[in-house]
């Protein structure tokens, strides 16, 4: 048995890094220490993948890597509008060769941020962020909210490692000098921890956000009675928070970006962050789900100039969310083959959208079944990255971390696979010019 | 004619240990389910684990009831996962994100079966 510290979770954003595992026979045999349940699950494994597959006459058939990547490839080069989605449960490495094999079918690449905080992206496109480390958070922050977010499902050591109940340089007391505001529909397990939980009604963050803006600013007298089924008064008690606060920190989620006024909310969320900064110090994060959605969203940049639902078709990056991202690319049922990669729009995309999705060739890169798997006409297993394969990634507040290999695996890696197959699309390629020639 | 609820999804930590997982008797145990509050199960005549149809007017789906302090009258919540996808639309407004909360929907007691992940999957292949 050998024990292997400062282990690296490929779960979340939250990308804890002080996990201690126990691995024997090249197996996690024990998470004794750092990972929360939601990511002791993920270093234990499920059932796999056993073998590269290929859909024949309505059933998977095994076939080797080789050929599973071969029949990948000629689906993509055969392709008038395909769609390569995902990237956020993989690493940068991986993500990088995805664009680049997007730039060589003239594919439109788009990640899961499309279904998460893709609103948050354009409203930080409009307004800027005000934001800060996790790190920073941890060491100063003495006021917390979490706004349509509830850490306590989705991100389950985020409050221990970085916020409310973190200790660190000015906040050694943990949570004994810190408050916690939650805003939320539902009284979550998160809001039974706050000192302040403001229940909203469902779809008035955008009203809730402006009161307060209002408050901050001085002009608490234009604010009515009730907002979004919150009292003025305890709208007004949470200003006083927020002004006393010595470093304040929003940390808002789906809640926020899923709700019928999307990037608005989040606009509004930002500007009632700047009303703060005129009485003291105040930041702002969005709770990314993936542990590396921000980092496709880095690479994605880095590579095309844009973080997600880019469309290289032109020849050059087309940015336009809401036309060329997923969701909407598959309900016009526009594409016309699909490469799924380190993501499940099987279970996870609106049922219009996975209607189209069923009925066209799909690639699936994944370690695990799911979903997805049960209409791919492709299947290739990889690696899962953080545990038998290694790389960068981004955490929420987009600080890069490298993940470790714990065990080893005959699983290829997704860059190794990405590799595989754009050297393959490459091929068919030159071998057309060659007989166009 | 059901009664008229909105309807959120979102996370749960069984739904977070089981994402990889999901083909397994624990996600579906989770994730096709529908809590509500006390009051609303009432309402409905609905016990534990009793089926309600939810629709919408992009579709509709077969979950078991759950009791959940907490949930507001009037409000559904739908594990995310395929089963409440069923009935998100594919509508994102020019923004590139569907409405995956807020939704208008209709609640009813149902004695049809809920299908598993598997069969709901065939239902998109016809």
């Amino acid at each position: 048995m050998v024990e292997i510290t400062d282990v690296v979770c490929s779960l979340c954003g939250c990308v804890c890094d002080d996990i201690v595992v126990e691995v024997e026979d090249n197996k996690v045999i024990k998470v004794k220490k750092g990972a929360c349940s939601v990511g002791k699950s993920k270093l234990m494994g499920h059932g796999r993948i056993e073998s590269p597959a290929i859909r024949e006459n309505g059933s998977l058939k095994d076939c080797s890597y080789d050929e599973a990547i071969k029949k990948a490839a000629e689906i993509l080069a055969a392709a008038r509008r395909p769609l390569l989605y995902g990237w956020s449960s993989t690493v940068c490495e991986a993500d990088k060769v995805g664009v680049e094999l997007a730039e060589e079918i003239g594919a439109v690449i788009d990640n899961t941020a499309s279904v998460c905080h893709g609103p948050s992206v354009l409203a930080i496109q409009d307004v800027g962020l005000p934001s800060c480390t996790l790190g920073e958070v941890k060491n100063r922050a003495d006021l917390v909210i979490y706004w349509g977010a509830n850490p306590a499902a989705a991100h389950a050591n985020h409050m221990k490692r970085y916020s409310y109940i973190s200790k660190g340089y000015w906040t050694e007391e943990g949570k004994k000098n810190k408050k916690l505001v939650v805003v939320d529909v539902r009284k979550t397990a998160t809001a039974k921890m706050a000192d302040v939980f403001l229940q909203i009604e469902q779809g008035k963050d955008y009203l809730v956000f402006s009161a307060l803006r209002a408050m901050l600013y001085g002009y608490e007298d234009v604010v009515p009675e009730e907002v979004g089924g919150i009292s003025k008064k305890d709208l007004l008690e949470t200003v006083k928070m927020m002004k006393e606060a010595k470093f304040g920190i929003i940390f808002f989620g789906m809640g926020v970006t899923h709700t019928g006024a999307r990037h608005n909310n989040i606009v509004n969320a930002i500007q009632t962050t700047r009303a703060a900064h005129t009485h003291t110090k105040f930041n702002i994060m969005p709770m990314r789900g993936h542990y590396n959605v921000a980092g496709i969203n880095q690479v994605c940049t880095w590579e095309t100039g844009y973080p997600f639902a880019v469309d290289l078709s032109r020849g050059y990056a087309w940015y336009n969310p809401g036309e060329v991202s997923a969701t909407d690319l598959l309900v016009r049922r526009e594409c016309d083959a699909a490469l799924i990669i380190a993501s499940d729009p099987g279970a996870h995309f609106p049922g219009e959208s996975i209607r189209h999705l069923a009925k066209i060739p799909v690639i699936q890169i994944d370690p695990f079944p799911n979903p997805t798997t049960e209409f791919a006409d492709v299947v290739i297993p990889a690696a899962i990255s953080g545990v038998e394969a290694e790389g960068n990634v981004y955490r929420m507040d987009n600080i890069p971390i490298r993940l470790r290999k714990l065990v080893d695996t005959e699983y290829m890696a997704d860059e190794e696979i990405m590799k595989g197959i754009l050297g393959e699309v490459r091929a068919i390629k030159g071998k057309e010019e060659i007989e166009r020639r | 004619m059901g009664t008229k609820v909105k309807l959120i999804s979102g996370r749960t930590i069984v739904q977070g240990q089981n994402l990889d997982n999901k083909l397994s008797e624990e996600y579906f145990n989770e994730v096709a389910t529908c809590e509500m509050s006390k009051e609303d199960m009432e309402r409905l005549g609905v016990a534990a684990e009793g089926h309600v149809k939810v629709k919408t007017s992009f579709g509709e789906v077969v979950v078991k009831a759950k009791e959940k302090a907490g949930t507001p009258a009037g409000i559904i919540f739908i594990p995310m996962g395929p089963w409440v996808n069923a009935i998100v639309s594919g509508d994102t407004h020019g923004a590139g994100m569907p409405q995956y909360k807020g939704i208008d929907a209709e609640i009813e007691p149902t004695e049809e079966e809920v299908l598993h992940v598997k069969d709901l999957m065939k239902t998109y292949m016809k």
